[in-house]
C-alpha cells in the first residue's frame, strides 16, 4: 500500500518493462532535447531576440516622430502609415488601439518595435495566429518578413481593462 | 478543542486517527468545497458569456467574474484541500498526533481571512486584475494583502506537515521509509516551501507599490517572479494528484507500487527539475536571451516530463498486477475490464490519469517549445491546456478522493451513492468537450479572457473564421456538462459530510 512503509529493502533493480519503457522515455526525451536548439538555428521563426528596454514615454516619443514622418492617411481615427523598405517600424499598444494602422509591401523585411505606454496588451496577428507579450518598458523587437499580401488584424489578447476585447489594429500588405 | 492525544482506529486501514488532526483536515476540506462552489458558479457564467449564442454577462461583470474563478478555483479550491491532504499524510499515514494543532487553526484562519479579503476585494470592484494581476494593473492594496495572509497560512501548514513528519520519526510511529504517500506529499510541500518563497518576493513589494510607497516596479520582473510562484505551485497540485493516484489505485483494487525506487525516483525529478520550468511562460515576452530559452526549453522541462512519463506507466502497472492477482487474467485487458468502474474512485484516477497525460501533457510539451508557444501564447488553447492538467487532472482525482475520505475519516455514509458513482463521468465528459473547445477555437486564434470573440463593439471591424464560433459552441455545451458534474460533486459531499449517516466506530464502509 502506498499508505504503509515499504515491508522490505525497496531500493531493488527496475523490471524488465519498466526498463523498456524508461529507456524510450528518455530517448523520447533526448529528440525533443535535439530539437529545441536545432530549430531555434535552422528554423529561423523565433520570438523576439533582441531583449531591450525603453522607458514608455520615450517609446511614446519615437513612434510619434515614426507616424508623423510616413503618414499617408487615416481611417476611424487612426494614422495610416506606410515606411518605406526596410525602416524600423513601431507599433504602440495602447488603451484600447494598436496604433498606427500599417501598409506593407509583400516580400520586404521590416524591423518591428512593439511596445505598449500602460498596461500589458497582448499582439495576436490574425488570422495567422502568431501571438507576443508586449509589455510596457520593454521593447518586443521581431524581423518580420509579409509573405503574402492582403489584409490582417491584431486583435488583443491579454487583459488590459474593460476595453480589451474592443482592441483591433490593422496591417494591409500589397504586392 | 479536542484533546490532543486522543485518537480512533481505523477499521480498514488501520490508522490512529487523532481527534485534532480530523477537526483540521475536515475544516480544510469543508471550506475547499465552499470555494469550488464559488468558483465553479463563476464558472459557468463565463462560459456562457464566451459563448455568442448566450453572451449573458456585461463586460464589468465578466472580468469580475473571470477573476473570482481563476483565484476561488486555482488557489482557494486546490490548496484549503491540499492543506487537509497534508495533514492526512502526515498524521494519519503515519499514525502520528499533529505537530502544533493550535498553530495549524492558525494556519487556517490567516488563509480563510486572505481568502475573503480577496473575494470580497473582487466582488466590490476594487480588484478586476485576473488572478496574475499584472503590474501596472493595480488592485486595492487589501487584495494584495490577502494574498499574503493566504500564502503565509499555507506556508505554515507545510511547516506543520514538516514539524509532524519529524515527530513520527522520533516516536517510532513508523518503521523503515515514508510510506510513498507521503514521500509524494513531502515533494510537494518541498516545491510549495520554494513556490511560497518566490511568492512573498513579488507580492510584498506589489503590496507597497499598491500603497505607493515603492513607486515603480519592472512589469517584466514581475511576471518573472509571479510565475515562479504561479507554475511551481501547479506542480505542487501536479505532484499531489500523482500522489492520490497511487492512492487511489490502493483503495479500490488494493494496487500495490511494483518498483518503490522507480516511483520515489520520479518524485524526487520533480523537486530537481520542475521549477526552472516557469519559464515558460515567458517565451513570447521580450525579456529573456534567446541563449537562456533555449537552454530552458531544451534541458529542464523534459527530464520533468520524464518523472511524469515514469508515473504513467507504474500506475496502470501496479492496478493490472493488483487485478492479475484476484485472477482476472483473461486476454490483455480483462484486468481494466472488470476493474470496479461504479465506484467513484476508479473511473476519477482513470480520467484523471487519461486526461493529465494525454491531454494536459501533450499540449504542455507542444506549447511549451519556443517557437510553439508563438501559436498558442494568451490564446483559449492555453485555458483548454491547463483546464487538462489542473481540472480534468488535479480537480478530478481530488474529487474522487473525497468519496473515501467522506466515510473513513469524517465517518459519515455517502448520500446519493448512485450521484456519486455517475459523478466522475459528467465531470470528466463535460471537462473533455470544453478543453477540445478551447484548444480549437485557440488554434484558430480565439483570445483568452476575452467578453467578445465576434468584436461586435470594436471600431476597426474584424471577425474570426466561423469555425471558432463552432468550438466555442463545443466548449460551452462542455462547460455546462461540467458545471452539471461539479454541482453533482458539491451536492453529495455537503449533504453526506452534513447529513449523512454517522457510522458506528468499526463500521467499516468502503464498497460503493
Ligand atoms: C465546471 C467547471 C469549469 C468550467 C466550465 C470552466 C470554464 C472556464 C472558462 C470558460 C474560462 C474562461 C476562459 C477565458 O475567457 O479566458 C476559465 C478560466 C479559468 N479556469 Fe476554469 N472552468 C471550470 C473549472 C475550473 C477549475 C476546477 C479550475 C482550477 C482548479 C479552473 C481554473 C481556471 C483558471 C485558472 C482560469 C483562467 C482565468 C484567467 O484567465 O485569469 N477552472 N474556466
Ligand atoms: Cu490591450
Ligand atoms: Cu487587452
Amino acid at each position: 500500500m502506498p499508505i504503509t512503509s515499504p515491508e522490505t529493502y525497496w531500493w531493488k533493480p527496475a523490471d524488465k518493462q519498466e526498463k523498456i519503457w524508461i529507456t524510450v522515455a528518455i530517448i523520447w526525451c533526448l529528440i525533443l532535447f535535439t530539437m529545441m536548439p536545432l530549430w531555434h538555428f535552422v528554423g529561423g521563426q523565433n520570438p523576439s531576440v533582441e531583449p531591450m528596454k525603453i522607458r514608455p514615454d520615450d517609446f511614446e516619443k519615437v513612434a510619434s516622430a515614426f507616424i508623423e514622418k510616413y503618414k499617408v492617411g487615416e481611417e476611424a481615427g487612426i494614422p495610416v502609415v506606410k515606411p518605406p523598405d526596410g525602416a524600423d517600424v513601431y507599433l504602440k499598444g495602447q488603451m484600447w488601439n494598436w496604433v498606427p494602422i500599417l501598409e506593407l509591401k509583400k516580400g520586404v523585411n521590416y524591423k518591428f518595435h512593439i511596445s505598449s505606454v500602460d498596461l500589458m496588451h497582448g499582439f495576436g496577428l490574425q488570422p495567422l495566429n502568431m501571438n507576443f507579450q508586449i509589455v510596457p518598458g520593454h521593447d518586443n523587437i521581431l524581423n518580420l518578413t509579409p509573405s503574402t499580401s492582403g489584409t490582417f488584424h491584431i486583435i488583443c489578447n491579454e487583459f488590459c481593462g474593460v476595453g480589451h476585447h474592443t482592441m483591433v489594429g490593422k496591417i494591409v500588405v500589397k504586392d | 478543542m479536542a484533546n490532543e492525544m486522543e485518537f480512533r482506529t481505523c477499521p480498514i486501514t488501520g490508522k490512529k486517527v487523532y481527534a485534532t488532526t480530523q477537526n483540521l483536515m475536515w475544516i480544510n476540506a469543508v471550506t475547499a468545497v465552499v470555494f469550488i462552489l464559488i468558483g465553479g458558479i463563476m464558472a459557468l457564467l463565463v462560459a456562457l458569456t464566451r459563448w455568442p449564442a448566450v453572451h449573458l454577462l456585461s463586460p464589468e461583470w465578466f472580468y469580475k467574474a473571470l477573476t473570482a474563478h481563476g483565484l476561488n478555483m486555482l488557489i482557494f479550491w486546490i490548496i484549503f484541500f491540499e492543506v487537509a491532504g497534508l495533514y492526512f499524510g502526515s498524521s494519519v499515514v503515519l499514525n502520528s498526533r499533529l505537530a502544533a494543532p493550535k498553530v495549524a487553526w492558525l494556519a487556517y484562519i490567516l488563509m480563510l481571512v486572505g481568502s475573503i479579503l480577496v473575494d470580497v476585494m473582487v466582488f466590490t470592484d476594487n480588484a478586476t486584475v485576473m488572478f496574475s494581476s499584472y503590474v501596472p494593473l493595480q488592485a486595492h492594496p487589501l487584495y494584495y494583502l490577502g494574498i499574503i495572509l493566504f500564502a503565509v497560512g499555507a506556508l505554515t501548514a507545510c511547516g506543520i506537515f514538516f514539524g509532524t513528519l519529524a515527530i513520527a520519526k522520533a516516536d517510532k510511529t513508523y518503521e523503515g521509509s515514508l510510506p510513498l504517500f507521503t514521500f509524494g506529499l513531502s515533494a510537494a510541500a518541498i516545491i510549495a516551501v520554494f513556490t511560497l518563497a518566490c511568492g512573498a518576493i513579488i507580492y510584498i513589494p506589489t503590496f507597497l507599490w499598491s500603497l505607493g510607497v515603492i513607486k515603480n516596479l519592472d512589469p517584466a520582473m514581475y511576471r518573472l517572479l509571479f510565475w515562479g510562484l504561479g507554475h511551481s505551485s501547479q506542480q505542487i497540485n501536479v505532484t499531489a494528484m500523482v500522489s492520490i493516484w497511487y492512492l487511489l489505485g490502493a483503495l479500490t483494487v488494493g494496487a500495490k507500487p511494483v518498483n518503490e525506487k522507480i516511483c520515489r525516483t520520479a518524485f524526487v525529478l520533480y523537486i530537481l527539475f520542475i521549477n526552472l520550468a516557469s519559464e515558460h511562460h515567458l517565451l513570447t515576452d521580450p525579456t529573456l536571451s534567446p541563449a537562456h530559452k533555449v537552454f530552458n526549453t531544451s534541458y529542464f522541462l523534459y527530464l520533468a516530463v520524464l518523472a511524469s512519463m515514469i508515473h504513467a506507466l507504474a500506475i496502470p502497472m501496479a492496478v493490472e498486477v493488483a487485478q492479475r492477482k484476484k485472477g482476472y487474467t483473461k486476454g490483455l485487458f480483462e484486468w481494466l475490464t472488470k476493474a470496479p468502474w461504479g465506484e467513484p474512485g476508479f473511473p476519477a484516477m482513470i480520467f484523471s490519469l487519461l486526461i493529465f497525460g494525454f491531454i494536459g501533457g501533450i499540449t504542455g510539451v507542444v506549447y511549451g517549445t519556443e517557437q510553439l508557444s508563438i501559436k498558442s501564447h494568451n490564446t483559449w488553447a492555453m485555458t483548454g491546456h491547463f483546464h487538462a492538467t489542473v481540472v480534468g487532472g488535479t480537480t478530478l482525482a481530488f474529487m474522487g478522493l473525497t468519496y473515501y475520505v467522506i466515510p473513513l475519516i469524517f465517518r459519515r455514509e455517502i448520500i446519493g451513492k448512485k450521484w456519486a458513482s455517475a459523478q466522475p463521468y459528467v465531470y470528466a465528459a463535460g471537462m473533455i468537450l470544453l478543453i477540445l473547445g478551447m484548444a480549437g477555437a485557440g488554434t484558430l486564434g480565439s483570445p483568452r479572457r476575452h467578453w467578445d470573440v465576434t468584436f461586435a463593439d470594436s471600431i476597426i471591424p474584424f471577425s474570426f473564421d466561423p469555425t471558432v464560433l463552432l468550438f466555442t459552441t463545443i466548449a460551452a455545451l462542455g462547460g455546462i456538462l461540467a458545471a452539471v458534474g461539479g454541482a453533482m460533486y458539491v451536492g453529495v459531499s455537503v449533504l453526506s459530510v452534513f447529513l449523512g449517516r454517522k457510522l458506528a466506530p468499526n463500521e467499516a464502509k468502503l464498497v460503493y
